[in-house]
This record gives C-alpha cells, sequence and structure tokens, in this order.
C-alpha cells in the first residue's frame, strides 16, 4: 500500500480489495510514527478521519463512490477545515478552529475524501524553507539536515516521506512547486483563477493558487478534476467549461516545442541541478519534442517586483488579525491602540512581520508611485515576456530552483539569499500561468532536483500530458528516501 | 533611498505593530537589505506601461442584491477572545 497511487488505490478500494478505515489506517499510523521525525503535520485527529474512512466506505459499498472516496489526503494548514484547528503556521491563529470549509475541502470532502492531517507550513504561506512555521522546522525525508522547501513544505514532505498519497498546497511565489522540487515530488499552481481561494487564508491576493502535490502527473490530474472550477464565493474564481485533466494524458508528445529561456540557464543555477534539467530536456528530445531558444529578460526583476507586489497586498490581508473577532490578543495592555500593537508583535512571527512592514512602507503616503505603481508596470512587462514566448513554443521548461536543498538554519538569517531561491518560480505568479514541477534526477549529494515546466494559460493538460509521457520513460518519480518502509 | 529608525518606528506605527527599541536597530538592518533588492527595479524606464494589478483582466462580477448567507455570529463568536451580549468587547475607546 505504502508505494500505492490514488489511481491504484482507487481501483483497490471500488474492487473492495482494501477499506478506507484499512487504508486511511494505515497512513495515519505513519503519520503518528515516522511522522513525527520530518514534523511535517500541525494537527492529527485519528477519530475524526476514521469516521470519515467508515462514511466513505458505506459509499463504496453502496457504489456511490468516485476516484477519491475513501482516500486519505494531507491539507495544507491555510485551509478551513470545518471543526479542524487552521493555524496557518502561526500563533496568531494556534488556536483558531475552522467555523466553516474552504472550497477545496468542501470539493474533496463531496468526493467522499479523507482529511488525514493538516500539514506544517511556513507562517502565513511566507517563506522558501519551512522554517518560519510557529510549530517548528519541517525535515527532508531524504535528509533531515536539509529544509523540504516552503512554504507548502509540510505537505511535500508528507508526500514524499510516504505520509499520505497526495497532498494538497497552495503557491504565491512558488510554494508548490519549490518544495515539490526539493523533495523530489510532483506539483502544480495551475492558472490564476482556476481553484477558488474560498476559505484559504489570504497571503497575497493577486498571486495566491491552490494545486495538487502527488508522485505521479495522472494523480495531479485526478485532483486538479476535484479541485478546479466555478465558485462565486472567490470573485477571482473564473467561469469556464469544466475541464477533465485526464484528457490528455496518452497524446504523444510528438511535435510539441518546447521553449529553453537562457536565463533559466545562466549563473544563478547549480552545476548538478542544470545537468538533471538538461538529461530531462535529452529524454524529451527523445520522445520527439522540439526544443527552441526563448527569451525572458526581464525574469531578472521578477524577485524585487515580487517583494514589493506580495508585502503590499499582506500588509492589507493581514490587517484584519487585531486581537478582537478571533486569534491572538495580548494578555495586557492599556488602550485599544496598544492592544492591537501588542497582540500583532506577539502573534506573528519576524518573517510576517518584516512583510508586513515593507508592504505598509511601499503603500504609504510619498512611496506608493516609487514602489507599488512601479512595480506593477514591471509586472506587466514580465508577463509580456512570456505571451511573446508562447508564440515560439507549447511549453517552457528549466529548472525549479537554483540549487537541491539547502540545509535548515543556512539562509534563515539573510532574507534577501532566502528569498532569491524563488528565482525561477516568482515570475509565473506575477503572470499567472500555470506552473509545475516534476522530479528529474538528483543532484551531487543525493538531494532530488525538479524540471519545472510553465504552460501558457489554462494549458495544464498539456503540461499534464507531457510529464505523464515523461514519467512513463524514466523512473525518477518512483524512487523512494530511504528508510521509510516500516511505520 | 536609505530606510532611518525613523521610518521603522512610523511604518511599524502604521502596521500596528510594536517594535521595541532594542529590536528597532535590527528590523532596520534587515529592512535596508530587502530596499537593497528592490532598488534595482528602479533603474528600469517603465515609461507608458500600464500598471498591471492582476494576473487576469477580470471585471468584478455583479449579482442581485438579495440575502444570500445565514446569521452564524453566534458560531463566529465562539472563537473570539472576549464577547459580552452577542457584542466583541475592546478596550474603551471613546471617555
Amino acid at each position: 500500500m505504502l508505494n500505492f497511487t490514488i489511481k491504484q488505490l482507487a481501483v483497490e478500494l471500488a474492487a473492495r480489495r482494501l477499506s478506507s478505515v484499512e487504508v486511511t489506517g494505515f497512513f495515519i499510523k505513519r503519520i503518528k510514527g515516522l511522522g513525527k521525525v520530518f514534523n511535517a503535520f500541525i494537527s492529527v485527529d485519528e477519530e475524526r478521519s476514521l469516521s470519515a474512512a467508515r462514511a466513505a466506505d458505506v459509499l463504496l459499498r453502496q457504489g456511490k463512490g468516485c476516484t477519491l472516496t475513501g482516500i486519505p489526503f494531507a491539507h495544507k494548514d491555510i485551509f478551513c477545515a470545518q471543526g479542524w484547528r487552521t493555524t496557518c503556521g502561526s500563533k496568531m491563529l494556534s488556536n483558531f478552529v475552522a467555523p466553516y470549509d474552504a472550497h477545496v475541502i468542501e470539493r474533496f470532502n463531496t468526493a467522499g475524501a479523507v482529511i488525514a492531517g493538516k500539514t506544517n507550513m511556513d507562517e502565513f504561506a511566507m517563506g522558501s524553507s519551512n522554517e518560519t512555521s510557529y510549530f517548528g522546522p519541517v525535515r527532508n525525508p531524504w535528509n533531515t539536515a536539509a529544509v523540504p522547501g516552503g512554504s507548502s513544505g509540510g505537505s511535500a514532505a508528507a508526500v514524499a516521506a510516504r505520509l499520505v498519497p497526495a497532498a494538497t498546497g497552495t503557491d504565491t511565489g512558488g510554494s508548490i512547486r519549490q518544495p515539490a522540487a526539493l523533495t523530489g515530488v510532483c506539483g502544480i499552481k495551475p492558472t490564476y483563477g482556476v481553484v477558488s481561494r474560498y476559505g484559504m487564508i489570504a497571503f497575497a491576493s493577486s498571486l495566491d493558487q491552490a494545486g495538487p502535490f502527488a508522485r505521479t502527473a495522472e494523480d495531479l490530474a485526478l485532483m486538479l478534476n476535484t479541485m478546479a472550477g466555478f465558485d462565486a464565493r472567490d470573485s477571482t474564481s473564473l467561469e469556464r467549461k469544466t475541464e477533465d485533466y485526464t484528457r490528455d494524458l496518452s497524446k504523444p508528445v510528438r511535435g510539441l516545442r518546447i521553449g529553453l529561456p537562457s536565463e533559466f540557464f545562466a549563473d544563478g543555477v547549480a552545476s548538478d541541478v542544470a545537468r538533471a534539467v538538461d538529461a530531462a530536456i535529452t529524454e524529451f528530445r527523445k520522445l520527439g519534442c522540439e526544443t527552441v531558444e526563448v527569451r525572458l529578460p526581464n525574469m531578472k526583476l521578477s524577485v524585487p517586483v515580487y517583494y514589493v507586489l506580495a508585502p503590499a497586498e499582506a500588509s492589507s490581508n493581514l490587517s484584519r488579525y487585531d486581537g478582537v473577532r478571533y486569534g491572538h490578543r495580548a494578555p495586557e495592555y492599556v488602550d485599544l491602540v496598544d492592544m492591537y500593537k501588542k497582540s500583532r508583535a506577539q502573534g506573528f512571527g519576524a518573517e510576517v512581520k518584516r512583510r508586513i512592514l515593507i508592504g505598509t512602507y511601499v503603500l504609504s503616503h510619498g512611496y506608493y508611485d516609487a514602489y507599488y505603481i512601479k512595480a506593477q508596470k514591471l509586472r506587466r512587462l514580465i508577463a509580456q515576456d512570456f505571451t511573446d514566448a508562447f508564440t515560439k513554443c507549447d511549453v517552457i521548461m528549466g529548472p525549479t530552483s537554483p540549487s537541491t536543498a539547502f540545509n535548515i538554519g543556512e539562509k534563515a538569517g539573510d532574507p534577501v539569499q532566502m528569498y532569491l531561491s524563488d528565482i525561477y518560480t516568482i515570475a509565473v505568479n506575477l503572470a499567472g500561468l500555470p506552473g509545475m514541477s516534476i522530479p528529474a534526477g538528483f543532484g551531487d549529494t543525493n538531494l532530488p532536483v525538479g524540471l519545472q515546466l510553465i504552460g501558457n494559460y489554462f494549458d495544464e493538460a498539456r503540461m499534464l500530458n507531457l510529464a505523464h509521457q515523461y514519467q512513463q520513460a524514466t523512473d525518477w518519480h518512483v524512487r523512494m528516501p530511504e528508510g521509510l518502509e516500516e511505520p | 533611498m536609505a530606510l532611518t529608525l525613523d521610518d521603522v518606528n512610523r511604518i511599524a506605527h502604521l502596521a500596528r505593530i510594536e517594535v521595541e527599541p532594542h529590536e528597532a536597530e535590527q528590523v532596520l538592518l534587515q529592512l535596508s537589505g530587502i530596499f537593497g533588492l528592490i532598488e534595482e527595479m528602479r533603474a528600469v524606464n517603465t515609461d507608458g506601461v500600464e500598471p498591471m494589478a492582476h494576473a487576469q483582466d477580470l471585471t468584478l462580477r455583479l449579482r442581485a442584491d438579495e440575502v444570500a448567507d445565514t446569521d452564524q455570529h453566534r458560531l463566529f463568536q465562539t472563537i473570539a477572545p472576549q464577547v459580552e451580549n452577542d457584542l466583541y468587547l475592546v478596550p474603551k475607546v471613546i471617555e
């Protein structure tokens, strides 16, 4: 059962060779045992999970199940799930029990899926290493001294360590793709607007998007079928025809044009990462794809632009945490303003405070045009680069991250170095395009390397097709960290 | 443009986050590093470029002006720090 995909589990459950109670029990046992080593989970509620599993077994017995029925999924602790503590990795929300379900959770529940637990994450999704969590860092299953990436580090580590078959995450500047790369699993951030953010705790609303983590492209497609779709409760949710993201998985990829941006293969990338990515591209050529060089000349500006726009939006979104309606309230204060200031100073960690301060500054009187509007203009230039590139190619490929997983503590004291680790992922969020990372080999220290696929708007099915065909020809995605067989 | 301690204290007040005097130096140092990175973008000419606020050119949907939600204030107030008579309690604002 350890290495079953969602696809395989669905077959076993439908044939009643396995029950959801057995599958859920098996993975919860791993989460509660082995899982502690990686600190991948913030909340586990075995009774609640098993009760959902029993309900799923009833559906399956009645023949009313669908693909995800009875399968346990871990959810990033950014999604509100009724009755579950939902912390967003913060002391601010450490006692927050969600009074309602996020759209994504609702969709999984409707499908009869089981919530296996809530995963650890960087506080309010601000971080690239999972070290900013109030609940402590997550450890990489390939090497526990290394970070799993962030901000969805708990979800990525949980899938890599086979604590769950699959998980959900969110991606504002790379928070699905970078941890997927660093832990050797698959993750996709769909086109902005495809998955509703209702009930997903907001960080930077013009960039945030939810997506799945799994071990195969096929499983990502199955999850996306459940997660995607219009929801009137998110004003950015797009009204589009329902798609079957599995429809093109088996299509031949011969003749597809892969754009290789020279900016992705310049000085910044570690040589072992570049080697693995080159080998992956060679594999796609063997599958009949063509490669063309493309340019993304403004990509280098994506990090500074992001660190104006995302903090600006965060400073506004996080103003709701004031100690009045929910969340942490300081035990002592002299008046209302002092209550706000102390509650927020105590409830937020250092990185969150830093970003709120940056955002407040760039939006403040006299600086708005120089920073915020300037960044929005550059955002258009960055997006335009992709539009130009997609006139010459069907998909863009390159590294997901400039290096394999770095060590815990290595970059924690230097925010700028940490921010630069997202150099290849951020531009995709600024443009609102779909992006994906799949395992593509290992670096010099035997840590996983991720290959990034960037598609044109709404081209998820084609990206999943390319990834699936690659996974038919290679076996990087089935590799597993050592010593994880026993729970 | 260099940030000063006064800037740090001013924006901390605007953001309603208490920054203790002994923390302010460290905050200044880290924010200055980040603004060093941000300054790179100011060298690029963006004359005539339309600012991009959003990934899709969306217009906000309108809906009929009808009640769509039920009153759940009791449920929502179960997680509030301090409530009395269905009201959220805060320190006295007006004398």
